[in-house]
């Protein structure tokens, strides 16, 4: 048996506690975490395409009351994602927080950033790697903390209500969430996901569960019209934070309501639950671009492109729900995920770079930084190409997989959706772009920039390298998802 | 990887590297700038020597990239991609010369530089795509390098510019996407081949590959401004010389007339093509397009927008002869490709010279250019009198393939049309060369910048439009060496 | 007839909708913070209803173990709850969730 698995999660959780004791050293601490965390994320990677999929059983316990881990393919590429975008949020971290003492405020905020972040490293992966729908009420819990405590890290007016807002939405789809557990158990006497998979059918208590938790997950994952709270948390926190939140903490929930939709819930493949669950997701499309067409300032526009996007998720529920077995529908909405985690982190990432230059971030001000912040705006420009799904690049991929998908069956109505959304997509980017581009209008404003330390450039453009190179990625991704697609049965 | 199978990439790698490093330059590296650049342009321009030599050898270049399964990355070298090839990477090597010339003063020269290198890139992908997620991976690269030559110069105009042409091209875009994905829906994965693929599928079921061969035409028709889908190309005239050359004769333009060839011969079959009746009515719009182009274009005062209108009729030269069903057309069209390319571009830098030396920008103010600019002007003439077809420029030659073409299909009206359409280019051509040469100058120039030395205007702005003109003549005295090229290409279409 | 566990599982319900109402109704924060202590209790007694095996047999001691996993983590949700809501009490000087105002971002 291997002991890399448990590692993955106890190294960044590691680093959190060092990272809060010894608050001089919190950036070192978390530096060591994060490379440690990457070079895990990469040995499984070695260890499961060598050997296939892994299930792991801390400290001997076994279900139902120890904890099973289990890495198979969609696990691994959702642990490598957040290792390679944590990695860059590291950096970017770095030249975010600075080098403040921990008794100025900066410095107790740069202290909370690198343990809570830590913290919200190691509950990802844990959430990834669970193999029981119990755990995954934990892990869930952890993250949505986490992230709630990040949120308010900047403790304005503003903030701290958006973070209330957030937790009050997490708290209360967790619990509905919870809720559905207790009915799977009442109906098949099981928690673990591999065991479930092989006793759920059509009952009235799977019903019940389904609901609850799809409810409860879609509202985590701002889904329309459940996303009202997502704008405010997304845009007004700490670049490093926006990053993290829209790029990874929204996919750990959608995660989770892939799993049960493929290994558990398909039995409802047939009822109205999917159609509905697809419908939504339209509607998020349309509404939530249409919102960030509207919108006048920077991280408002990512924040509803983010709603936007996640729609995107949800359209092909109701068709993976009845393919289980077809990786390409699947790879369709990991590639998705993939591509916008890493385009997303890349927007916010230069919105923080704009937002320190300008100490603002209205669409209105933006005129001509494409002159002084060229790297920061071409790692925005890149990131606008894969949400716009332009080749090549991430986004582009994963909407060939699943227009594929939708004209291969006959589907018009969602092509058209995805298509429109692409285009209403590019309506937003250039919007912002144009002005990019453009004359100042006031140079004196572009000579009166505050610096942007290069590693926030940097980070934020190797992000969008990112999004662009996943667009020849696509046959690894799927390669990788092949890995235990659903093999890996009951330890217990 | 071996020559065979990474020398189409190397092509493409050779514009695509200098690209990229180009944009990490401070501005003032000109040096470096202009090394790179002539370097990748040169280094270009042997790998498609060779890549010509070994083709007459029988040898198959082809990279294959995997991307997705049944989809791969595939370049490959076939008579019709070195057809287009050899004529973007000839035209690009003059036109950065010439931009180099024309922009080396102005701001964001890098980034211009850069992107400037990446829609040759594109260019050169779209020639040697394989297949059509290739073509289509490419086909949109194009257009998103090109927006930000369009708007270079960062007005509200030029802005409004590339947002139109963005609206454009990106709907176009998006059809070719959803075309190509039930295309491959239909009949899985295929790629291009002489003489098409699709015969006996594409007759079993008429409706839909007929609907899937509008939606191509559309796709592809919005960059090579077809009626009604030109309207951004006089918008985007906004943009400096160098990059109209570049959207009318190396690039964009002639990416979107590629497209609409390369889908008829090599995906469809020019014969199938026939049997689904597509060509009828393509056959129509471009006929519309060759007069309502040239009528436009009359009224235009500004010389780049009247250039502008005359690219939208030109262009569909080329789609006229792929419309006429005949060997004889066909040739004629593939011919145009490199002509009006020629001609095109040798129009351009005149444009160009004349607004960067005299500040001309309106063919009003060109009274008397002729003394003034004499060889710039003479080039310009060159150009301008092989698009209305006086023999013997290259002009000349494709009108005389394409009429008899059009009586060899037995399409009779449209010798008509190119008569037409050859009076039209005589009345919006022939007041401009008047006036440059037989006209007093009225006023003084406009704006008069000194380059110093000599010469009528800088080097760099002067031989790049004497070359191509000289080659506009040389097409036309000399036709055969095209000519052989082409026919071979036109041979294989129709045998198969 | 309705068995005991159903009475449970129905109670939990109910606790889990009046919670569920208030986080809702309710504009002031530690109403909302209650509520949701409701609606934890609600899901928690809807889960020990699923240990019920009979009134012969020993319930069944994993939905237990879960649901004190479960209040551990309500624990940790209310302190947190109640940390942010003092500090909206002390920068905006009320315990409401009131609309945004337009500051800095």
């Amino acid at each position: 048996m291997t002991t890399v698995l448990p590692l993955i999660i106890v190294v960044p959780i590691l680093a959190a506690v060092g990272a809060f004791v010894l608050p001089r050293w919190s950036f070192p601490v978390a530096l060591v975490g994060s490379l440690a965390t990457v070079g895990l994320a990469v040995a499984l990677a070695i260890e499961a395409t060598a050997t296939g999929a892994v299930r792991h059983t801390i400290g001997g316990w076994r279900a139902p009351l120890g904890i099973d881990l289990v890495l198979d393919g969609l696990a691994l590429v959702m642990v490598l994602l957040t290792a390679l975008i944590g990695l860059a949020i590291t950096l970017y971290g770095r030249g975010y927080f600075g080098r403040a003492a921990p008794e100025t405020e900066k410095g107790r905020q740069a202290v909370y950033f690198w343990a809570l972040w830590m913290f919200l490293w190691a509950a990802l992966n844990a959430l990834f790697l669970s193999g029981d729908v119990f755990n995954l009420y934990v892990t869930l819990e952890l993250l949505g903390f986490s992230a709630v405590a990040l949120t308010a890290l900047a403790d304005k007016p503003n903030v701290l209500k958006a973070a209330m807002r957030y937790l009050i939405v997490s708290l209360s789809g967790s619990l509905m969430y919870l809720t559905g557990v207790a009915f799977l158990y009442g109906g098949f006497g099981v928690l673990d996901i591999a065991q479930l998979s092989s006793l759920t059918r059509e009952t009235p208590a799977l019903a019940v569960a389904a609901a609850l938790m799809t409810a409860g997950l879609a509202m985590k994952t701002a889904l329309f019209p459940l996303h009202f709270w997502l704008p405010p948390a997304h845009a007004n926190a700490a670049a490093p934070v926006s990053a993290l939140l829209s790029a990874l903490v929204v996919k750990g929930s959608f995660y989770i309501l892939l799993r049960l939709w493929l290994e558990v819930l398909y039995p409802l493949a047939g009822t109205f639950v999917p159609q509905v669950i697809s419908l939504l997701g339209v509607g998020a499309i349309v509404w939530g671009s249409l919102q960030a067409i509207r919108q006048t300032r920077l991280k408002l526009l990512i924040a509803y492109s983010t709603v936007a996007q996640l729609g995107y998720l949800f359209v092909l529920i109701p068709i993976l729900a009845l393919e289980r077995d077809n990786t390409l529908v699947l790879g369709g909405v990991i590639c998705f995920v993939l591509a916008h985690a890493s385009a997303k982190a890349a927007a916010f990432l230069s919105a923080g770079n704009i937002l320190q230059a300008l100490n603002d971030d209205k669409l209105s001000k933006l005129d001509g930084l494409m002159r002084a912040l060229p790297l920061t705006v071409t790692a925005f420009g890149l990131a606008g190409l894969s949400l716009v799904a332009l080749p090549p690049s991430g986004g582009f991929v994963a909407k060939w997989l699943m227009l594929d998908v939708a004209i291969s069956r006959g589907y018009w109505g969602l092509t058209v959706v995805i298509v429109g959304g692409g285009l209403l997509a590019a309506v937003y980017v250039m919007r912002v772009m144009g002005r990019l581009f453009k004359q100042a209008a006031q140079p004196e404003v572009l000579s009166a920039l505050k610096p942007v330390p290069r590693v926030m450039e940097f980070s934020a453009f190797g992000l969008a390298l990112l999004a662009i190179g996943l667009g020849f990625a696509g046959v690894y991704v799927l390669r990788l998802l092949e890995i235990g697609a659903r093999a890996v049965a009951g330890g217990g | 990887m071996t020559w065979e199978n990474s020398l189409p990439l190397l092509i493409v790698l050779t514009s695509l590297i200098p690209g990229a490093i180009i944009f990490f330059l401070r501005e003032a590296a000109h040096g470096v700038r202009t090394v790179l650049n002539l370097v990748g342009a040169f280094s270009k321009l042997v790998l498609i020597a060779i890549m010509i030599g070994g083709l007459q050898a029988g040898v198959t270049y082809e990279t294959r990239l995997p991307l997705l399964p049944n989809f791969d990355l595939v370049l490959r070298s076939d008579s019709l991609s070195v057809l287009f090839v050899i004529l973007s990477a000839s035209l690009w090597l003059v036109t950065t010369i010439y931009a180099i010339g024309y922009l080396e003063e102005s701001p964001n020269r890098s980034r211009f530089f850069g992107f400037f290198s990446l829609c040759v890139s594109a260019t050169m992908g779209i020639a040697l795509a394989g297949n059509l997620i290739t073509l289509l991976i490419f086909y949109e690269f194009l257009t998103i390098c090109t927006y930000p030559l369009v708007v270079h110069r960062g007005t509200e105009k030029a802005l409004r510019g590339g947002r139109t042409y963005l609206v454009y091209t990106l709907i176009g875009g998006v059809l070719l996407l959803v075309a190509v994905i039930w295309l491959h829906a239909v009949v899985g994965a295929v790629e291009f081949m002489d003489g098409g693929v699709l015969n006996g599928v594409a007759q079993s079921q008429p409706a839909l590959f007929s609907l899937l061969y509008v939606m191509f035409v559309a796709a592809f028709g919005v960059k090579a401004a077809l009626v009604p889908l030109h309207g951004w190309l006089p918008r985007a005239m906004v943009a400096p010389a160098p990059v109209s050359a570049l959207l009318h004769a190396v690039a964009v333009v002639k990416a979107g007339a590629f497209g609409i060839v390369r889908i008829t011969y090599d995906l469809y079959g020019i014969a199938v093509a026939n049997q689904l009746g597509v060509l009828t009515p393509l056959l129509l719009i471009t006929c519309l397009t060759i007069v309502v182009g040239s009528l436009f274009a009359i009224f235009q005062d500004d010389l780049k927008k009247r250039l502008a209108y005359s690219t939208v009729s030109q262009v569909s030269y080329i789609i006229l002869g792929v419309a006429l069903f005949g060997p004889i057309g066909s040739i004629g069209g593939l011919l145009h490709l490199v002509h009006q390319g020629v001609m095109k571009i040798t129009l351009f830098f005149g444009a160009g010279n004349l607004a960067e030396t005299l500040g001309i920008h309106k063919v009003s103010e060109m009274d008397g250019v002729g003394r003034r600019m004499p060889l710039t002007m003479a080039a310009f003439t060159v150009g301008a009198l092989g698009m209305i077809g006086v023999p013997p420029t290259a002009g000349f030659i494709s009108k005389w393939y394409l009429g008899s073409g059009a009586l060899a299909a037995n399409e009779s009206w449209v010798i008509g049309v190119l008569v037409l359409s050859s009076l039209l280019n005589a009345a919006y051509f022939l007041p401009i060369l008047y006036r440059a040469w037989f006209k007093e100058q009225q006023a003084p120039w406009p704006e008069e910048h000194d380059f110093g030395g000599r010469l009528e205007t800088h080097w760099t702005l002067l031989m790049p439009p004497v070359v191509t003109g000289l080659f506009a003549l040389l097409l036309g005295i000399v036709p055969y060496i095209l000519r052989s090229l082409v026919e071979v290409i036109i041979l294989k279409e129709y045998i198969g | 007839m309705i068995g005991s566990a159903v009475l449970y599982a129905l109670g939990g319900v109910a606790l889990f909708g009046m919670g569920l109402y208030a986080l809702l109704a309710y504009p002031n924060l530690l109403r909302k913070i209650l509520g949701m202590n409701v609606m934890g209790t609600g899901a928690f007694t809807i889960l020990i209803a699923a240990a019920y095996r009979g009134s012969d047999a020993a319930p069944d001691p994993v939905p237990h173990a879960l649901v004190i996993t479960g209040i551990v983590v309500s624990v940790c949700a209310t302190g947190l709850a109640l940390s942010l809501a003092v500090r909206i009490q002390a920068v905006t000087g009320a315990a409401y969730l009131t609309p945004d105002e337009e500051d800095a971002p």
